[in-house]
């Protein structure tokens, strides 16, 4: 099996694993090349972190096999250990140690000794701007220094994969820039990246590829590129000013734009896939010359969730699942 | 590294450095392993951690000792009186077994530490080390054994201040330390059980706590059973907690006998020898 996977840094087919009566990932296949970054695209819930964790060796598969980094994670979880790094979705850190304490405790078990394990933690905080808090009691860091520290603390030994689990949630936008500008250096150094998200901003900025997860089940995966050819160029919202008029107008705009449309929860805004923002054009002005009055109209990018109606909608019957917005539709 | 110059300026404070400044990570070589170190290497190095927290973290010293402090002054000079003629009988009767009830007491710390790493993510990282998977316990076992020394040695002091004289002399304290130091290491592992499975820290210290106060109070460590109904008394004779005082009691007043020893150990060997397996099963499965 590893003969024609070797250039592979994670090889899975099948991985499923079940918690009590909910099965968190329902058999998933991913092949990720050595290198890349990718990302694991999906809803709360919908099995990422499970996942990430079986296939860093935390949590064992109930089916399914996977290789990391050539090695097999349940035959060899200690030889996959030594080729990996985890960055789990809470700082994993000792929080009443200073940041160098932290570091020194990661690399003398990594093996380093005395002076080598003090010159390596030096060496990662220097880098990683730490230094100046490296004295510093982990608990008194901010949001972004944790992060920082944290990946630092996953890099004691260069890892095959490295993982990320949402590693900027919850950060502020400078915090997060940060954060992604760390990744892209780490992948240029040649460290292979998996990373979830909830943001397809966060994917789309990052990764070569994208596998898209919701209800344990993997629903397309391609280059951002590929997903957004999809979702079309966005999303067409339009509001009317005569509200009984909502369900003709719904009609016509899914006939010309060859889409389902969405109502908003309230149900005064229509919302549906453009294709192209020249078909959009071409739909409302087909909508005013049918005499509607349009109170408002907008072009938004696609969300996460239309991303998912978009996917879940091409997608074949052999993905029984529900996008959150089906589920949201009356 | 171009993607550095291209970023929007950001505020630059001391906790929001640029990321990418010289150093910067670019400049890291890739750094293969060093020899793969051996099961004791890792386990000094989670000892090495626990010592770290006392000198982060010396509050918890104070948590530790506070309560047998506050036990022995008041048992001693509120009821030695009563219950042994003079305070300094009782205290001569209450020391030995007060160092038992703090030893068994502060092996619910390691629990609660346990039960905060797990809560803070600190273990998943430790769990994808290439590591020896019990070292994290027997980090935490050094700790503790560090604990009770202190602990221990703090009551003794205050005991030795207060009028209290081990019979057995030098050798008999050490002696008693030893057995004190083997009866926090079988106590210890229902505590790494319990934070394990549960949740939260808090938790972890209520329930060790609702263990530990009926089998620490119905035992021999501040009255001599005679007084108690047949009932409670026939517990408190086969409570391995009366065992351990009776035993520390011998040794420290040169006493004891084999038999004394042997039955106060009965416990701490069979907890280490079913619990330490079920921990690792546990610690695999979570």
């Amino acid at each position: 099996m590893t003969n024609d996977t070797t250039h592979l840094a994670i090889h899975a087919r099948g991985l499923v694993r079940r918690f009590g009566d909910l099965t968190a990932v329902a058999g998933i296949d991913l092949d990720v090349r050595r290198g890349m970054i990718f990302a694991v695209l999906g809803p709360n819930g919908a099995g990422k972190t499970t996942l990430l964790r079986m296939l860093a060796t935390l949590t064992a598969p109930d089916a399914g096999t996977a290789t990391v980094m050539g090695h097999d994670i349940t035959a060899a979880p200690q030889k996959v250990r030594a080729s990996i790094a985890m960055t789990g979705q809470f700082a994993s850190l000792d929080e009443d140690l200073t940041g160098r304490d932290n570091m020194m405790m990661l690399a003398r078990l990594w093996g380093f000794r005395g002076s080598a394990a003090r010159a390596r933690a030096d060496q990662l905080l220097a880098a990683f701007e730490l230094s100046a808090a490296a004295r510093k009691q982990v608990k008194n860091y901010s949001g972004g220094m944790r992060r920082r520290l944290d990946i630092a603390a996953s890099l004691i030994v260069t890892p095959g994969v490295l993982f990320l689990d949402e590693p900027t949630t919850g950060l502020d936008p400078s915090a997060r820039q940060g954060v992604w500008q760390l990744i892209r250096q780490l992948a240029d150094s040649g460290v292979t990246i998996l990373l979830t998200t909830q943001y397809l901003e966060e994917a789309d900025q990052l990764a070569e590829r994208i596998a898209v997860i919701d209800h344990g089940r993997k629903i397309a995966e391609g280059t951002s590129r590929e997903l957004k050819a999809a979702t079309g160029s966005g999303v067409l919202h339009v509001s009317l000013v005569d509200q009984t008029q909502l369900d003709a107008a719904a009609d016509l705009l899914a006939n010309r734009l060859g889409a389902v449309v969405q109502r908003s929860p309230e149900g005064a805004e229509l919302s549906i896939l453009a294709g192209t923002a020249a078909d959009a054009n071409a739909a409302l002005t087909a909508l005013i010359a049918d005499g509607f009055t349009v109170a408002d109209f907008r072009m938004g990018a696609p969300s996460l969730d239309e991303v998912f109606f978009a996917l879940t909608g091409k997608a074949d019957t052999s993905t029984p699942m529900q996008s959150p917005l089906e589920k949201a539709a009356p | 590294m171009t993607d550095i110059t291209a970023t929007p300026a950001e505020p630059v404070g001391n906790d929001r450095a640029p990321v990418g400044a010289a150093p910067g990570i670019a400049a890291l070589q890739h750094v293969a392993p060093p020899a793969p170190p051996g099961p004791m290497s890792n386990a000094l190095v989670f000892g090495w951690r626990a010592i770290l927290k006392f000198r982060h973290v010396p509050e918890q010293l104070f948590d530790l000792v506070m309560t047998p402090i506050m036990f022995t002054l008041l048992f001693t000079f509120v009821f030695g009186g009563a219950l042994a003629g003079s305070p300094g009988d009782y205290l001569q009767f209450f020391l030995p077994g007060i160092l038992v009830q703090t030893v068994v007491f502060n092996s619910v710390y390691s629990g609660m530490g346990l039960s905060t790493d797990f809560q803070k993510g600190l273990f998943d990282r430790f769990r994808t080390l290439p590591i020896w998977s019990l070292a994290p316990f027997a980090g935490l076992m050094v700790g503790d054994m560090l604990r009770h020394l202190i602990a221990g040695a703090i009551i003794l002091g205050i005991g030795l201040i207060l009028g209290y004289r081990p019979e057995a002399g030098a050798v008999g304290t050490v002696l008693a330390f030893a057995m004190l130091l083997s009866i926090g290491f079988g106590m210890g592992w229902v505590f790494i059980v319990l934070g394990l499975l549960v949740r939260t820290p808090m938790t972890v210290m209520t329930l060790g706590f609702t263990i530990l106060f009926p089998i620490t109070f119905a035992s021999n460590i501040m009255v001599d059973p005679a007084t108690m109904p047949d009932w409670l008394r026939s517990f408190v004779d086969v409570n391995p907690v009366s065992l351990m005082a009776t035993a520390l009691r011998g040794l420290m007043s040169g006493t004891a006998t084999l038999t004394q020893i042997g039955l106060a150990l009965i416990a701490p060997v069979v907890l280490t020898l079913t619990l330490a397996p079920l921990v690792l099963w546990l610690y695999r499965r979570r």
